[in-house]
């Protein structure tokens, strides 16, 4: 067993964190959040220089190769900065769909220019009616010709304001509720028929919805056979979900800090906040939380890349249930232990509990992982 | 035992929600149930309606232009309001400092301040918390020195809850620097329009402009606006408190709250079927619910303690915290139902670029932002862990 990282792997984090102590202040993060699209080009850019962006890629398609403990490191630097560029989204969860889904063809198309960072995709997989469950989308695909035509509704696309692909999940075969039938398709924002309507989310980041009426898509516009994309896209939801633990953690050793450092300076009756023992005792729970959340977000990234088990999901759904709970937890404690100040947009606190509490409606709240693990009980 | 009310008491509440059936604006109300941001004007529509019924003081005696009601009334009409809908009263000027006036002012400050509350000539926001001052509110530091028949005040307050729209503000000032910290303090009430002072928004976490920092700058207060003696503002600061803190347990908003919560459930998805069917989500909402039962049995036992004449104790530190926690455990449910719905963004005090409303139900808006915002419930009004210590030694003698 060994739980430290690699030389390199440790480079790549003091090089990201140098990077955002450097470049990524809070002030200009809030500025950056007000306005479309959400993110800071510029500081893409520089991800993409430092070879950030091609991490998740594999080798072959001009990429680092790197796995779930390169997401852990990358995904942790980014939540402690509360980084707004779509990484999750583009590189690991759109890259590994391309690998997983993609012709050679396809992946030669896409893979590099998305390593370089000249290519953004976004994945649409939400509906007004999935909650979480991809399996339930409604979204349709007709065979045309030799195309096809989508129709449909896509809720929350996180990176699809900016987006130059949007990976779409639609139904080329099934019911609602159905495994089979899924697929995945490339789809143009710009295209005929395609609405696309942009705002911030409470996370932060920015998102969109999509109406889908009638878009006319090429034959390549398919990635793998249709119909059976299902269990590509649960086995990259869980890598994304892993990669979302690890940004949760960042973001709650940022929030720890802080408050910390609050309950040390802050003054009432006296005498530092800190010296209240309640105060003290919830400060403690919240690094039990922490140290708790941050165990279950190594047991997920060393497991994301595994092939697909029942083993593999229970360990990915029980990190994201004690992650999704520390992360509320401590966003709570935080806001509540700062006080006033704790409520306000001018200190990067409120956002952090923001985010933290947000990730919840990405992929599933706690409550989500709760059921899902419940019915996994016998799994082992 | 009995735990029923009167058949008197029943006739009232029918009174009441048939008046609210006729009276209570339908704009206003769809508003408050999508738990979308009221405007002055709104607020100040409501206002005007109740006391046109002569039910916008209820809290005061009649002589005063008050209802007179007992605690049981006032308790039904709050919870009726609640439930259709009505906004909830801002409280500064008719339930903060218009019973400190009534309990300490003069009579000329009666004869003045009182009808303005009514009739809605004055909005008050309420200058308590200081940068340096929040639970420990004994140690404010803005200080009001005399100056012939004037005080010059000069400080900050914070947290100033819709002081954008107040016309007045009731302040804890320090006019005896060498006193004990809470001996030092009088309660004086304040133009905003008094040159000196200027307002600044604070933004929150929701996204929302409701608190404010207020600023003075050698502000001239009249001495005659101090209300009690020099000196002995914390007499008033504390009877207000009490005041604030009556009603809090918000068992009717909770009630209303959690009848929004399973309209949602009904129209949100899971799994394929109506949310409210989900195992999982009922279990959790009959907890806060039974929870709500729980603390609304006990307001009722405080109620009926204070009919008898009884005057409320540490009690009120009770519901004020499960109150707050059962407001905030509705609006984490409210949030977390509408699934990845409850993500989208839209405050309007951030200048966002966005391009419209999201195409998810119309209350899919505003669960987020709320859940946010309730966060200063068991922060403000003396934080639930004052709350405890007031509890430990108060009532436990700890
Ligand atoms: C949305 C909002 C609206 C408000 N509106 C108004 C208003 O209109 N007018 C006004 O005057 N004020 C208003 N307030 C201020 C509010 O009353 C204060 O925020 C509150 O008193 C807490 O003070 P603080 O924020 O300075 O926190 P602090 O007092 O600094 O407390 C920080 C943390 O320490 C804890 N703590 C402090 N002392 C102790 C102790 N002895 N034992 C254990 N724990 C302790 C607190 O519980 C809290 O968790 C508002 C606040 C908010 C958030």
């Amino acid at each position: 067993m060994d739980f430290a990282l690699s030389d390199e792997q440790q480079m790549l984090q003091d090089m990201l964190a140098r990077l955002i102590r450097e470049h990524y202040g809070f002030e200009q993060r809030d500025r950056v959040q007000r306005r479309a699209p959400g993110f800071s080009e510029t500081f893409r850019t520089q991800l993409a220089e430092l070879g950030v962006l091609a991490m998740p890629i594999d080798e072959a398609h001009g990429g680092m190769g790197g796995g779930g403990v390169e997401n852990l490191v990358v995904m942790q630097e980014l939540g402690r900065g509360l980084c707004l560029e779509p990484f999750l989204e583009s590189q690991i969860l759109g890259g590994g769909l391309v690998q997983a889904l993609g012709s050679e063809a396809q992946r030669e198309a896409l893979l590099p220019v998305l390593a370089a960072g000249e290519l953004l995709l976004a994945v649409a997989s939400e509906e007004p009616r999935t909650h979480y469950r991809p399996e339930w989308s409604e979204t349709r695909a007709e065979r045309i010709g030799d195309g096809w035509q989508l129709s449909g509704r896509k809720s929350v696309v996180f990176g699809g304001q900016a987006a130059d692909e949007i990976l779409v999940v639609a139904r080329t075969a099934g019911e609602p509720g159905e495994r089979n039938g899924l697929s995945l398709f490339r789809v143009d924002p710009a295209a005929e028929g395609v609405q696309r309507r942009a705002y911030p989310t409470m996370a932060g980041p920015w998102a969109c919805d999509l109406v889908l009426v009638g878009v006319t898509l090429a034959d390549d516009a398919l990635l793998g056979c249709a119909g059976a994309a299902f269990e590509a896209l649960d086995h990259q939801l869980g890598r994304a979900m892993a990669a979302q633990c690890a940004e949760a953690v960042g973001s709650m050793q940022q929030a720890c800090e802080l408050t910390l450092e609050y309950l040390k300076t802050r003054r009432q009756f006296g005498q530092p906040i800190g010296r209240f023992q309640v105060l003290q005792h919830r400060m403690v729970d919240m690094t039990t939380e922490l140290e708790l959340a941050t165990s279950m977000a190594i047991l997920a990234a060393c497991v994301a890349d595994e092939p697909a088990s029942a083993e593999r999901s229970r360990q990915l759904v029980a990190a994201q249930h004690v992650v999704k709970r520390a992360a509320q937890f401590i966003a709570e404690q935080a806001v509540q232990l700062h006080g006033g100040i704790g409520m306000t947009w001018e200190y990067s606190l409120a956002h952090h509990a923001r985010h933290l509490v947000m990730l919840g409606h990405r992929f599933g709240d706690d409550d989500r992982h709760l059921r899902v693990y419940a019915d996994l009980l016998e799994a082992n | 035992m009995n735990i029923h009310f009167t058949e008197q008491e029943l006739a009232f509440r029918e009174e009441v929600r048939a008046f609210l059936k006729a009276e209570l604006p339908a704009d206003i109300a769809a508003k408050v149930r999508l738990g979308k941001k009221l405007t002055k004007q709104d607020h100040q529509r409501w206002q005007a309606i109740l006391h046109r019924r002569g039910w916008y003081a209820a809290n005061w005696p009649l002589e005063h232009g008050g209802t007179g009601w007992g605690v049981v009334e006032k308790h039904l009409f709050e919870e009726e309001c609640a439930a259709a809908g009505a906004p909830r009263l801002i409280s500064f000027g008719v339930n903060m400092v218009a019973p400190v006036i009534i309990r300490f002012g003069t009579p000329e400050q009666q004869a003045h301040y009182l009808p303005r509350i009514l009739d809605g000539s004055d909005w008050w926001c309420q200058g308590y918390s200081e940068p340096g001052a929040g639970s420990d509110l004994a140690s404010v530091k803005t200080r009001a020195v005399r100056d012939g028949n004037h005080y010059v005040v000069n400080g900050q307050k914070t947290w100033t809850t819709l002081g954008q729209y107040a016309n007045r503000i009731f302040c804890l000032v320090r006019t005896d620097p060498e006193a004990k910290p809470q001996a030092g303090i009088s309660f004086l009430l304040i133009d905003m329009d008094s040159p000196g002072i200027s307002v600044r928004p604070i933004i929150t976490l929701d996204g929302a402009h409701e608190v404010n920092e207020v600023f003075f700058d050698d502000v001239r207060v009249p001495l005659e606006n101090r209300v009690g003696e020099e000196n002995d503002g914390w007499t008033c600061a504390k009877y207000l408190l009490t005041h604030e803190r009556t009603g809090q347990a918000g068992v009717g908003i909770s009630k209303a709250a959690l009848a929004h919560l399973k309209a949602i459930a009904r129209h949100e998805v899971i799994d394929g079927r109506p949310a409210l069917e989900d195992p999982l989500l009922r279990q959790r909402i009959a907890e806060v619910e039974m929870r709500l039962m729980a603390v609304e049995m006990s307001t009722l036992r405080i109620l009926a303690r204070a009919q008898a004449g009884g005057t409320p104790g540490t009690e009120s530190s009770i519901l004020k915290i499960t109150g707050s926690e059962i407001r905030q455990a509705i609006s984490d449910l409210a949030r977390r139902v509408l699934g990845p719905h409850a993500l989208p963004f839209l405050a309007d005090e951030m200048v966002l670029e966005h391009e419209g409303e999201p195409l998810h139900a119309d209350y899919s808006v505003t669960p987020a932002a709320q859940y946010l915002n309730l966060r200063k419930l068991s922060i403000y009004g003396g934080s639930n862990e004052i709350q405890k210590n007031i509890l430990a030694k108060a009532q436990l003698g700890l």
